[in-house]
């Protein structure tokens, strides 16, 4: 009885899912093809005699490697970066006492409105300005801190009673001390997440990077990927294969971490 | 009394309140000197900058309000913004209507939540680059597997990406009907960016939806069974006016979202991007376009950027004014 009537809600569900797949199940199965197959019309779903030449091809075409070192560089940086300036920030939020702190923490929020088109412009002003064009500096330094962050860290800081702050200073603790050694660990599943947030949008960023990088050898691997797709126009082969494993690392990251990466959005979502 | 009061309150000021002050801005320095010089620095830059006129980067001169005068003569930008509009209004209903039913389907013991979960979600960490890359080869007029699945349903082959002409006037075409040109509608060429960016964001609504869901206490429904409702006014009486707060939030994201649509014009046109014949050239690539590939005018970029702002922000007010009236919160 329970099953029969689930069937048209699984029938449902499984075309949206395989809609959901289909893409990537192309960019695979096409990154596995030869030429000759690729220009075959109608299309075979499985490749009939699989290669991994677009693979071999992609990787040693262009510079992959070090594209992909630049961002592991970028993404650690960025991600050990906003995990500490947000838990000072947010701790300053949360528990110091301070003339101004709310006022200042609505002001900083309100920047959040501003479209991400509007910086375009004036961030290459300045990155210029500061001589960093072309730079680590300037793919990482911009984004070391994150307002978001900031506010879902300061939130999880208020849920923790102040009577432990108030306890821990007078047992002698410092303020510094009672963030980084009870704050930080009672609040691990929100650092986790703030972290992850970090992880993928310095993976995925590519805007930025693109407007503040003209060397080939800093390029980070989404505008890697998109250079390497402009030149390749009409090897479908071995631009699947490039996009493969290119999305692979946040693929395998996501299968092993979907609970705390749904969970992440699903909580942001609702408090913001 | 009085004055030995607000003497007391001075003197506190000056002690322990600066050393407060002087910690609490400390901790925050290290975000917040990022904040300053990134976030709001730019921000005062971009009014200046559009006060000026800039080639290849170099200011040449005061222009005043004349660029943002320029603005309203310039049919370019008046096609990128209905270009974005069209693109607008295309994505945030229908991620709206399939994200709700999706939600609902999945908010209920049904076996393998967790897989179909997971699937849905997919697109959403996927780069956007890597998702312009997989559809314009989806869509390849010859080659394309779309096509190929068009075929198999009886259509004709379509030119996808490369199809200026008009939805309506299309669908109108096929019906031996012709419309004029201002109802001719977004190119198929911007429709087929429109499905591409509703496959990406559809799971992220899907799951703010879900946490929206499982958050309304099962006695309602419970209750509401109980006096024979049916499915369908649960869902009016019970759901949607408790998950209304969730849905102002997602109709909110969706459209700010979908007003900076940049990458997937910039990689799937073409080329240059913004085709074909101009139809799916949107306001942020436009800003690209003057500030960043076409002489380097970044003081009318700026305008530009700054008139995005402008109706973003009053979007957002307006949406807010609208729904605050029929939004239920708790």
């Amino acid at each position: 009885m329970y099953r029969l009537r689930n069937v048209p809600v699984h029938v449902l569900l499984i075309a949206g899912a395989v809609s959901m797949i289909l893409p990537f199940f192309w960019m695979v199965s096409t990154s596995f093809k030869t030429p000759q197959e690729i220009f075959l019309f109608p299309p075979t779903w499985v490749p009939q005699s699989p290669t991994v030449h677009n693979y071999v091809q992609a990787w040693s075409e262009v510079p992959f490697p070090r594209y992909f070192l630049n961002t592991i560089i970028i993404a650690a940086c960025m991600v050990c970066g906003v995990i500490i300036t947000s838990c000072l920030a947010a701790y300053a939020f949360a528990k110091l006492e301070f003339p101004g702190r709310e006022t200042l923490f609505i002001l900083m929020l309100s920047m959040m409105i501003v479209p991400q088109a509007v910086y375009l412009v004036p961030s290459f002003i300045i990155v210029s300005a500061l001589g960093w064009m072309d730079t680590y500096m300037a793919l990482i330094v911009p984004w070391l801190a994150q307002i978001f962050s900031i506010f879902l860290l300061r939130q999880q800081f208020r849920s923790i009673p102040n009577d432990y702050y108030d306890a821990a200073l007078i047992d002698g603790c410092s303020r510094m001390g009672f963030l980084w050694k009870i704050l930080v660990p009672l609040s691990r599943p929100t650092i986790i997440t703030i972290g992850l947030f970090a992880l993928l949008g310095s993976w995925n960023s590519f805007i930025w990077p693109l407007i503040m990088t003209n060397t080939d050898t800093l390029r980070p691997i989404q505008v890697g990927l998109s250079y390497f797709a402009q030149e390749q126009g009409t090897e479908h082969g071995l631009m699947m294969a490039a996009a493969t494993f290119c999305v692979a690392p946040v693929i395998v990251i996501y299968f092993f971490a979907q609970k705390q990466v749904i969970e992440s959005y699903a909580k942001s979502g609702i408090k913001g | 009394m009085q004055r030995g009061e607000t003497s007391v309150a001075a003197s506190t000021w000056r002690g322990s309140e600066w050393k407060k002050l002087a910690r609490g801005l400390a901790y925050i320095a290290p975000a917040g000197i990022i904040i300053i010089v990134f976030r709001v620095l730019p921000i005062i830059a971009a009014f200046a900058v559009s006060f000026y006129y800039v080639m290849m980067g170099k200011i040449v001169g005061f222009a005043g309000l004349s660029q943002y005068a320029m603005l309203f003569r310039d049919s370019e930008f008046w096609n990128a913004l209905l270009n974005t509009t069209y693109f607008v209004i295309g994505t945030v209903p229908l991620s709206l209507f399939l994200s709700l039913f999706i939600a609902n389907l999945l908010n209920q013991k049904i076996r393998g939540l967790g897989g179909y979960r997971t699937l849905y979600f997919l697109p959403v960490v996927t780069s956007l680059v890597a998702v312009a890359m997989v559809w314009k080869w989806i869509y390849h007029p010859r080659l394309g597997l779309l096509n190929y699945l068009v075929g198999l349903v009886g259509m004709t082959p379509k030119m996808w990406l490369e199809e200026p002409r008009g939805i309506f006037s299309m669908i109108a075409g096929g019906a031996g009907l012709s419309l004029p040109e201002w109802a001719s509608g977004p190119s198929l060429a911007l429709v087929a960016l429109i499905i591409t960016n509703l496959w990406r964001g559809l799971g992220y609504n899907i799951i703010i939806f879900l946490a929206g869901l499982q958050n309304i206490p099962g006695e309602y429904y419970e209750a509401a069974r109980i006096d024979g409702a049916n499915r369908w006014h649960m869902f009016w009486k019970i759901t949607w006016p408790l998950i209304s707060p969730v849905t102002f939030y997602i109709v909110i994201m969706t459209t700010i979202v979908s007003f900076q649509v940049f990458t997937l014009v910039y990689l799937m046109t073409g080329s240059p991007p913004g085709g074909p014949l101009g139809t799916t050239k949107v306001l942020v690539y436009y800003i690209f376009e003057k500030g960043f590939e076409s002489g380097g005018d970044m003081g009318y970029a700026s305008c530009v950027a700054l008139v995005l702002f402008g109706i973003v922000l009053s979007l957002t007010l307006i949406q807010r004014r609208i729904i605050e009236k029929r939004v239920h919160y708790n």
